[in-house]
């Protein structure tokens, strides 16, 4: 499962059960997340033991981002199949800000945000 | 009538960057990726002021940049899905750098109707616990397809800043200033 566009790319490898978020995210709300929120889902759906949610290269994440991603969390902690990871990056200051409101949703994501 | 929430500080009249839109020109769809554009913009600009000549000043530029891309992007989008359609009005975005902060204002018009649960909206903004309110939305978001209202609980919990809003009257519409401080 992939999608490309201009500003930002999506894909889930199944192999290694990770999903890479690259570019930015700006979408304009719910809607028009959807297709990327159906790739997240779709992995969490798999309910692999591992699952890696790789964005240290995603730029730029608005707020209906945010709240995509929060979609992806708690369909992870519905399901309680799942271990997942997020891996980050301290290039973009706003993941380590950011991301850590999700172990709060769910307090066994673990996460590096190398 | 002007109304205002939080401490709201009227903008000074010393150096500043604004950005006027016409937001008729062009449908919503069309115009949606200026705002990341506008803002990227704002934040480099910004970023001049803070030169990066070693690693920890370079570190804290990237920081700066990264929170004023953020925060003048989420105040756009707003501004631009709020304002009133065929208003004939524009909306700004303005930008002033202090000592120890950065400023941001936007100003579009609101409809008379939105500005009673905006105002409610703000009240809960201003008396809660930005981290539990944070949490709750989130919670409330992922049984909703509504709009997502995390983008000034971002701007509270996750970058600490100030936010207040004015609100006055136009001719037809009501008009709302927001300004948000972000400590630098």
């Amino acid at each position: 499962m992939e999608i490309t566009h201009d500003d930002y790319q999506v894909r889930f490898d199944e192999e290694i059960s990770t999903i890479i978020c690259e570019g930015s995210f700006r979408l304009r709300g719910t809607q028009e997340y959807q297709p990327i929120l159906s790739i997240l889902l779709g992995a969490v759906d798999a309910k692999p033991e591992r699952l890696t949610l790789d964005v240290r290269e995603l730029q730029f994440l608005n707020s209906s981002g945010i709240t995509m991603l929060s979609k992806f969390i708690l369909q992870v902690r519905k399901h309680g199949a799942s271990q997942v990871l997020i891996l980050g990056s301290k290039n973009y200051p706003w993941q380590g800000k950011s991301l850590k409101n999700f172990q709060r949703l769910l307090p066994a994501l673990e996460m590096e945000i190398g | 009538m002007k109304q205002i929430f939080g401490s709201y500080i009227e903008p000074d009249s010393g150096e500043h960057l604004k950005i006027s839109f016409y937001p008729d020109a062009l449908p919503l769809q069309q115009r949606w990726r200026n705002n990341g554009l506008s803002a990227d913009f704002l934040a480099g600009y910004i970023s001049s002021f803070f030169p990066g000549e070693d690693p920890i000043a370079s570190g804290r530029q990237n920081e700066i940049k990264d929170a004023v891309s953020f925060i003048a992007n989420e105040l756009l989008e707003n501004a631009m899905k709020y304002c009133v359609e065929n208003a004939n009005t524009t909306v700004s975005i303005e930008m002033f750098l202090e000592a120890d902060v950065i400023s941001l204002y936007t100003t579009n018009s609101i409809n008379t109707s939105d500005v009673e649960p905006f105002q409610q909206h703000i009240k809960r903004l201003l008396t809660e616990d930005p981290g539990d309110l944070y949490m709750e939305q989130l919670e409330t978001n992922a049984e909703s397809d509504g709009d997502s209202g995390m983008g000034y609980l971002t701007m509270l919990n996750d970058y600490g800043t100030a936010i207040a809003w004015r609100f006055g009257e136009s001719t037809d519409n009501s008009v709302v200033t927001t300004m948000v401080r972000l400590n630098v």
